[in-house]
């Protein structure tokens, strides 16, 4: 019998459908694989209890002759961001250690409504604050793959939605939650060979995921292929009134609408992405992207982002800013970690609490956005940023009228060893230079697997497109994906 | 030095994070090479432009003014670190 862990979110719930194998065994066979892999440090909790329960209910289903739900069968996991009801749920922070929500993420809702289950909660960077899952208070997630150089150096599987990445490219899950406010789905998704997109700003609910800031975070789908997340994304997105920001649309049934044939498609190559001191492997991958691209009928252009290298800085002054507002919910009063030292007055408590629950990464943030917003620095700093958001969005209204789409790498390296950036944070803050801008401007981007560097290691490329054209970005994805022909994994060593 | 150790502190305070002189020391010089990345943001003419709100048009929806949630005491209580009689308890505050 084929190992059902080999399988991906459709051939599973294709083969529950049709009885193949039930939806239980699907559950246990996963489960198996979390509990051998914990020494990736993927899961912060394990959930198996739910994913069975799930199972049992599309079996039962299927048995009484129901038509069966979207996901029913599918065992997913869920990253640490989304409240989910019952289970702990801490953003990676020792702030939010103990806290069980009474409550369920709309995205997290969505996905139970469908059918899928939970084999837990995933570990990522701490509130979504990092690009290696090296700021989780409960430790690094390791990724399943090593180079090819014998050394056995322990790679970041990119963050922030690290645990996410390295489980499903560790087959301790067909496909996860991930959330992007930088390229946290998309970098990660690169830098172990598999495939996450961001959807348009607005199409997944915000609602009971723990804010970094609000007008940059977006959930979306991580999984193997690109019509699973297609599934996925489909299952998580639509309107919901209890999110002021969330898109009051229909959500596109993107799976019936794939197709590779990219004929009438105009692929925009971005001359500023071509930043200095990029490796050649990566500008040879992007070069075969293109190439791919053209062969799947695309006609390429040119185009030009001119503000793109003001995209980070502006970035890092928007994304604390919001940031320390949004974290200034954590004193110790209503839910998590409070540290209230020896006849301390309520104003020591906070800063007490705050000072124990945040990591150092979380702490600069918090301190960055304060700095920015305080009295007398407003207008230079986060009104300025505003203001070349502005112009980063322009940029890309511009290109849509000579393009559909645009083409890049997704991240300007292949996965680092831990360790390796940790010490300087602009260094880590460069990671995210191709994600950040599509970010900033709330367009879908998407990253699929396109090859391997001389070290063996996954590189990915991003799609990006117009403002509500998940379709077009999945459909490249998808001409991307059978050009690629991405096979390679990494060697079970757990 | 634009982020020395006593504007880390005023912005620690600010921002309720206790923090400790060897603490302030070694953050100041990391945020002043952070700020001094983003001060490249200055070089951009941005004279004819207006901050961005939304990043994707949408407008503000309003819902009729009615009571559509609550009786949860119990619940939004649940995950306090101390809560007594029903209400979340702090230490004690004189003016």
């Amino acid at each position: 019998m084929t190992d059902l862990t080999e399988l991906g979110v459709a051939a599973i719930r294709d083969g529950v459908r049709d009885g193949a194998f039930s939806a239980r065994e699907v559950a246990e066979a996963f489960n198996a694989n979390v509990a051998r892999a914990k020494v990736l440090n993927a899961f912060l909790v394990e959930t198996p209890d739910h994913a069975l329960a799930a199972a049992d209910a599309a079996d039962a289903a299927r048995a009484a002759g129901e038509t069966l739900k979207p996901l029913a069968g599918v065992p997913i996991g869920m990253k640490d961001l989304f409240c989910t009801k019952g289970v702990a749920s801490t953003a990676a922070s020792l702030i939010l250690e103990g806290f069980t929500p009474p409550y369920e993420s709309t995205v997290s809702g969505k996905l139970w409504e469908a059918g899928a289950g939970m084999l837990g909660k995933l570990n990522m960077d701490q509130f979504a604050m990092g690009s290696s899952n090296e700021t989780s208070a409960f430790g690094n997630v390791i990724s399943p793959w090593r180079r090819n150089d014998g050394g056995n150096a322990a790679l970041a599987p990119g963050g922030s939605s690290g645990g996410s990445s390295a489980a499903i490219a560790a087959r301790l899950c067909p496909a996860a939650t991930g959330t992007d406010t930088g390229g946290s789905i998309r970098q990660p998704a690169a830098f172990v060979g598999i495939s996450g997109i961001k959807p348009t700003y607005g199409r997944c609910s915000r609602w009971g995921v723990v804010a970094f800031a609000s007008s940059l975070d977006q959930a979306g789908p991580m999984a193997r292929d690109v019509r699973d997340c297609a599934i996925m994304l489909e299952a998580m997105s639509g309107f919901d009134p209890k999110d002021a920001t969330s898109l009051d649309l229909p959500v596109p049934r993107w799976e019936a609408g794939l197709s590779g044939d990219l004929k009438g498609k105009r692929i925009g190559i971005p001359k500023e992405y071509r930043v200095e001191n990029m490796p050649a492997e990566i500008d040879a991958l992007w070069q075969q992207g293109i190439a791919w691209a053209r062969d799947a009928g695309a006609e390429i252009v040119e185009v030009s982002l001119p503000h793109t290298k003001y995209a980070l800085p502006a970035y890092y002054i928007i994304a604390p800013a919001e940031a320390s507002s949004n974290l200034a919910r954590y004193d110790g009063v209503r839910y998590g970690l409070r540290d209230l030292p020896e006849g301390a007055g309520l104003q020591d408590m906070y800063a007490a609490t705050r000072a124990a629950g945040f990591g150092p990464e979380v702490k600069r943030r918090i301190m960055i956005g304060t700095y920015v917003l305080s009295a007398g620095f407003y207008d230079a700093y986060f009104t300025q940023a505003s203001k070349v958001r502005a112009l980063i969005a322009r940029d890309f209204d511009r290109a849509w009228e000579s393009c559909d789409l645009l083409l890049t790498p997704t991240a300007p390296s292949a996965a680092f060893a831990l360790g390796e950036k940790s010490a300087d944070p602009i260094a880590m803050y460069l990671n995210d230079v191709f994600t950040v801008p599509s970010s900033l401007a709330g367009l879908p981007a998407m990253s699929v697997p396109g090859g391997l560097d001389s070290n063996g290691l996954p590189l990915g490329l991003q799609i990006i497109g117009k403002a509500l054209d998940e379709q077009s970005v999945l459909n490249a994805g998808l001409a991307l994906e059978q050009r690629a022909g991405f096979t390679a994994r990494a060697e079970a060593w757990w | 030095m634009s982020v020395d150790i006593a504007t880390v502190k005023k912005i620690a305070s600010l921002a309720r994070i206790a923090i400790t002189e060897d603490e302030a020391a070694r953050i100041a010089p990391e945020l002043d090479n952070i700020m001094g990345w983003i001060e490249q943001l200055g070089e951009v003419d941005t004279s004819e432009v207006a901050p961005m709100t939304a990043v994707i048009p949408n407008h503000l929806r309003l819902r009729d003014d009615v009571v559509t949630d609550g009786g949860v005491r119990d619940a939004v209580l649940s995950n306090a670190p101390q809560a007594e009689h029903g209400f979340f308890t702090v230490p004690k505050v004189i003016e």
